[in-house]
């Protein structure tokens, strides 16, 4: 198995590390993330080992308790879980897809997360993000791939005005000021 | 400083503020509402630009942003200085400070206007003749002076101080302009509660409503119905309303852009907040409402200042309160003309008269004028102008011939009649249709999702126009349109186009059609007598609508004189294209955000603030920094590489390799992945077990490269060469999906979740080992090439035993946020054995002197496996790998010289080779000399302490031992063909 995120006498340094945030945006450090891929017909046990339903729509994110699934593609999953949480959801998927047909890759560390409020969040992330966010358009609980200027990008709508983004650690800073540069246009 | 020409009542300007502004250093005053034609105008000052061929005065011609004479500049200083600004658009404000353009030293008295005296010398294309003898005069004379003339407006030196802003939108309906078709197309699309964006370039809604007196809507006078049109929309929160805001241009698939000024019209701007904002929009619908652009009339001498169109002299009286003179004659082939001069003449403005070139014009304008005395020369025209920098009069003179009569005056007002705004429609690819009552290209079937409404298409009379808006938003929104009164708004009527007759000799008159850039009546003609037939011969050869007007108001006169000599209709010549921007938008709109360290990512490693605080000097390779060398005290970069060698081959060295692209490929069928995609042979390699694997394209030609760590029997972890990690994985996805679908294995790019820490030297294994737990990593534990994963300082680690420095080596892989911890806690382990940090520099000369090519270095996308000697790395049992069938040609079997890898050792161990070089057998050979091949690396070598160098040769393994040649700038060296590996080539120090 794969180095899985875990607690060590050594802390994280985040690749925001040190950012206070501002009155939109705020860094969330910490915890674990996975890729996950599963085919069509393992759709189900992966789900029972997760205790997530993973049969919704593509471009929707399922929660239980502190575990996460943003269904990104077909046969992809971010999965967004407590640190603590990542050895074991390993586990239950090593041992309920005994076939092996699934990949789960541990990117913990390859991205990091910037959350996002306020009413004018929509305008801020169309100052580089060029999806519609009405929420006709762009639901709450609608999660996708996109790009924020010339970074890609996940995009996770919690509430009408509070989003979920997770971004590569070395674009962080990229789009950490590119999001307030534009943010400072709107005054809430 | 008075404003003379200024009512003393009416208009929407704000006369409780005065506001100081500077032309051409003089001072004068205005009022918030102005703009800065408005506001010369109200000060008497017609005179504003020279123009761009013959410098001859100019002045404001029109009152909106197809001004072709009144282009000025505008800011406080050179890093808010924006040239080449339609004075007719730019907002007034206190302090404004602006300049005329293409005048030395004045606008009065100015050198260029010596061109205007030899204007007979300058005809048409003139350029295309001329400047062809004697040949060498183009480049050395010619071109530089032209360049100097050419251009109008002077760039500003400094950079720019504002910032601008960029933002998506997206909407049901869009509504280009927002005068009454455009309201009453937004405001029926807003009830049916679709998202609407309304846009319009002026700074306050209600298009040509802002300057209508009489009309009543729905029992209101317009202005009144206007407020209350606005007021509506603040019902609507899903309608947005944008002023300043010009829609440029139409892109496929309903993609608009708007530029927004954000701040130009609040004077002493400030620059923390964003000048404009470019917007992209996408819509399901556009309705086009932008109105239709007023011609001017082709007489001779039609350009003096003080000649203005005359709906625009009407607008300037209705909207701001200005007159334009105190004597106007009027010049029309359209009623409008008339409505102007009854306005003036309301306002006190005399009337020299109204010359008609139509023979019984009639209407209710027409009649209005009559009845209120005006005198009216129908069936006449204007055979000249005089007046050297402002109109003094004209003579008028009946178009059946006989003799004239000179009329003064102060301003002469013209009406060609009216084209419809089809720019944006034309860019959408919207075919457009000549109608020949209207004399006027209308939008005709649409290639896009859109709609014209209102003036742009055609429609002249009020009523008719918002219920054509009215009907284009509904349709747009799927709603039902309703109807508005209108009452006393009757239609005016009329139109012409081409030269007007003027009994003159032709080629002794200028009849201005683009005034931007001088075109005249007789250009046209001289065109077609050179043998141009079609439009954009005819554009070309004149530059008849190419200035940044695109010819807005000359294509149509352009067409009209064409006609009649090519003896076919105004269709069959057709129009030009009209392409994007509708008016110029500065620079700075499409650079947005994207300037200094925003205009790309930079990417830095996990380490990066380690090796800054360190002093490293650091290097671009792609997005990323990388540090280059690490400098201690005075050291110059040859210094530090040396010294950082030197550590590496006798103790230890640390390096950063987290840029290393890193792809997990896991499944049953990772390993036949592999197999398919890589040149080696994947399947036998056993778990913790490291293969260096290259990369072909489709053609034969190595990509990319890499070391490849089994982890599982399912499991890989791949890594690619810095530059390449996005274009492998992309490749290997595309392969996944299109060509082995029926394989289970699924790729992540692993890059960033790595930091990645070369520790590497003889002391290597002792700078390491006391960190690790979970593994024993000792020579027989952890051979060459092989892996484990274990914990380092307690964080998890892909433990490597891979070398690209020809060392014992580690690479360890850690969670990147582990990173820096990690390697400070080596750097405290390594103390003991003075473990030195270095950079690429160092590291590509490790690799050199052991012959490790690096990919985009050693190869440039036209070298084979077997080129660089790792033939012996394909898996030959392999039924297929991306590449193999390239490599089987015929061509590549048959081919005997090709360029293959060799290392060059210089007779002058001192002497270091240019990359790039050439290498010849013969330096004496004549011209042009036999290349075999050039040099791909070369640097000191501090451990063999002379220099090293890798060539791409002909024949090259072959050739070992023959002494060939490399020219320099500095004279021939003499070099020897060796094999590629200078030192250790047995590879013993990397088992150590």
């Amino acid at each position: 198995m794969d180095n899985l995120a875990e607690t060590t006498s050594l802390s994280r340094l985040f690749a925001l590390s040190g950012q206070a945030g501002d009155r939109h945006c705020r860094p969330v450090t910490g915890g674990a993330r996975f890729s996950l891929r599963v085919p069509q017909a393992s759709l189900g046990a992966a789900g029972e080992a997760l205790g997530l339903d993973l049969t919704g729509p593509i471009n929707r994110a399922v929660s239980a308790g502190q575990r996460t699934a943003l269904r990104l593609g077909p046969d992809e999953w971010l999965l967004l879980l407590a640190e603590t949480d990542a050895a074991t959801v390993a586990a239950s998927l090593s041992q309920r897809l005994t076939d092996g047909l699934y990949s789960l890759a541990d990117i913990s560390h390859r991205q990091t997360g910037i959350a996002l409020e306020g009413v004018a969040v929509t305008d801020i992330l169309n100052g580089g993000c060029p999806l519609d966010f009405d929420p006709a358009a762009f639901p709450v609980g609608m999660a996708t791939r996109t790009i924020f200027f010339k970074a890609e990008i996940v995009l996770w709508r919690q509430d009408l005005t509070r989003f979920h983004m997770e971004v590569w650690r070395s674009f962080a800073p990229y789009v950490w000021s590119l999001l307030a540069n534009v943010g400072c246009e709107y005054a809430d | 400083m008075t404003q003379s020409y200024r009512l003393s009542a009416g208009g929407r300007i704000d006369r409780t503020r005065t506001l100081t502004f500077s032309f051409d250093g003089k001072l004068y005053l205005g009022h918030p509402g102005d703009t800065l034609a408005s506001a010369l105008l109200a000060n008497g000052v017609h005179l504003v630009g020279r123009s761009f061929k013959y410098h001859r005065p100019r002045g404001i011609l029109t009152a909106g942003g197809e001004e072709p004479n009144a282009l000025v500049g505008v800011g406080r200083d050179d890093a808010h200085f924006t040239p080449n600004l339609r004075a007719t658009q730019v907002e007034l404000y206190d302090g404004l400070t602006s300049e005329s353009q293409n005048r030395a030293p004045s606008l009065e008295r100015d050198y260029g206007a010596i061109n205007d005296v030899f204007w007979r010398f300058f005809p048409a294309g003139f350029y295309y003749k001329t400047f062809m003898w004697p040949r060498k005069a183009w480049t050395k004379f010619f071109e530089p002076r032209i360049r100097e003339m050419a251009g109008l407006g002077r760039s500003p030196q400094t950079p720019d101080a504002a910032r601008y802003a960029q933002r998506f939108a997206h909407c049901d309906v869009l509504v280009v302009g927002a005068g009454p078709a455009g309201l009453a197309a937004a405001l029926a699309a807003a009830k049916t509660g679709a998202r609407v964006i309304l846009c319009d370039e002026q700074s306050e809604a209600g298009g040509s409503l802002l300057a209508e007196p009489d009309a009543q809507i729905d029992g209101l006078p317009a202005a009144e119905w206007l407020k209350t049109a606005l007021a509506q929309f603040v019902a609507y929160p899903q309608v947005k309303l944008l002023t300043r805001t010009t829609a440029f241009g139409y892109f496929p698939h309903n993609m608009i852009g708007l530029a927004q000024a954000l701040t130009d019209h609040e004077g002493e701007r400030n620059d923390a907040q964003p000048r404009g904002r470019l917007w992209q929009v996408r819509a399901k619908r556009v309705v086009i409402a932008a109105g239709a652009i007023e011609r001017p009339l082709v007489f001779p001498d039609n350009d003096r200042p003080g000649i203005m169109l005359a709906e625009a002299a009407r607008l300037y009286l209705e909207r701001y309160g200005v007159l334009p003179g105190r004597r106007a004659l009027i010049f029309t082939a359209h009623d409008g003309a008339y409505r102007t001069a009854l306005a003036l003449q309301r306002a006190g403005c005399a009337i020299a008269g109204i010359v008609d070139l139509r023979p019984n014009a009639g209407g209710p304008w027409v009649a209005a004028a009559q009845k209120a005395g005006l005198a009216i020369y129908p069936a006449s025209t204007i055979a000249t102008t005089d007046g050297r920098l402002r109109i003094t009069g004209a003579t008028v003179k009946p178009i059946a011939g006989g003799s004239g009569q000179r009329l003064s005056c102060d301003t002469l007002l013209m009406s060609g009649g009216f084209t419809p705004s089809v720019h944006l429609f034309s860019q959408s690819r919207g075919k457009l249709v000549f109608d020949a009552t209207l004399d006027a290209f209308l939008p005709g079937a649409p290639a896009e999702a859109c709609s014209v409404a209102g003036s742009a298409a055609g429609v002249a009379a009020l009523a008719e126009v918002m219920a054509s808006g009215a009907e284009a938003g509904a349709e747009a929104a799927g709603g039902s349109a309703f109807s508005y009164q209108v009452t006393n708004a009757p239609e005016a009527q009329g139109g012409f186009i081409g030269a007007v007759p003027y009994h003159g000799d032709p080629g002794s008159v200028r009849a201005f059609l683009d005034y931007q850039n001088d075109v005249t009546a007789k250009d046209i003609a001289l065109a077609m007598r050179e043998g141009m037939k079609s439009v954009e011969h005819v554009k070309r050869f004149t530059t008849n609508g190419m200035a940044t007007d695109q010819g807005k108001l000359s294509n149509m006169n352009a067409l009209g004189i064409m006609s009649p000599v090519l003896g076919k209709p105004v269709p069959a010549i057709g129009t030009t294209t009209f392409r994007m921007p509708y008016t110029p938008v500065p620079f700075g709109y499409f650079a947005g955000y994207a300037r200094g360290e925003l205009f790309d990512p930079e990417r830095h490693t996990a380490i990066h603030g380690w090796a800054e605080a360190q002093g490293a000097v650091f290097e671009d390779v792609s997005l990323w920094k990388r540090a280059r060398y690490f400098p201690r005290g005075s050291e110059d970069m040859h210094k530090a590489v040396a010294r950082e060698c030197r550590a590496v081959r006798n103790g230890v060295g640390i390096f950063d390799a987290s840029t290393l692209g890193k792809i997990e490929v896991v499944g049953p069928d990772a390993a036949e992945f592999l197999n398919r995609m890589y040149i080696n042979a994947w399947t036998k390699l056993q778990p913790g077990k490291l293969r260096y694997g290259i990369l072909l394209r489709e053609d034969g030609f190595v990509i990319d490269d890499g070391v490849i760590g089994r982890i599982t029997d399912t499991r890989f972890h791949v890594t690619t060469t810095t530059g390449g990690a996005a274009r492998v994985l992309t490749m290997m996805e595309d392969y996944l999906q299109t060509e082995f679908p029926e394989l289970n294995v699924w790729l992540t790019s692993t890059t960033e979740q790595y930091a990645v820490i070369a520790v590497q030297g003889p002391m290597a294994r002792k700078v390491v080992a006391p960190l690790i737990t979970g593994a024993d990593i000792s020579a027989e534990a952890l051979p060459h090439m092989s892996m484990v994963e274990c914990k380092i300082a307690g964080v998890p680690a892909r433990l490597f035993r891979v070398s690209f420095t020809g060392e014992l080596g580690f690479e360890i892989n850690v969670p990147a946020d582990y990173g820096r911890a990690v390697w400070e806690a080596l750097m405290a382990s390594g103390k003991p054995y003075d473990i030195t940090p270095y950079g690429t520099e160092t590291m590509h000369v490790l690799r050199a002197e052991k012959g490790y090519i690096i990919v985009g270095q050693e190869t440039d996308g036209t070298v084979t496996p077997d080129d660089v000697g790792y033939a012996g790395m394909i898996g030959k049992a392999k039924p297929d790998f991306v590449g193999k069938r390239a490599l089987a040609r015929k061509a590549f079997a048959e081919q005997t010289n090709r360029k293959q890898l060799v290392g060059l050792l210089t007779d002058d161990p001192a002497l270091v080779l240019d990359e790039g070089a050439h290498i010849v057998a013969d330096p004496a050979q004549p011209k042009p000399m036999t290349m075999l091949g050039h040099i791909t690396s070369s640097y000191w070598s501090e451990t063999l302490g002379r220099s090293v160098a890798l060539a791409l040769l002909r024949d090259g393994r072959a050739r070992t031992g023959e002494q060939l040649y490399v020219p320099l700038a500095t004279g021939n060296a003499r070099v020897s063909v060796v094999a590629p590996v200078f030192y250790d080539p047995e590879g013993t120090r990397l088992n150590g």
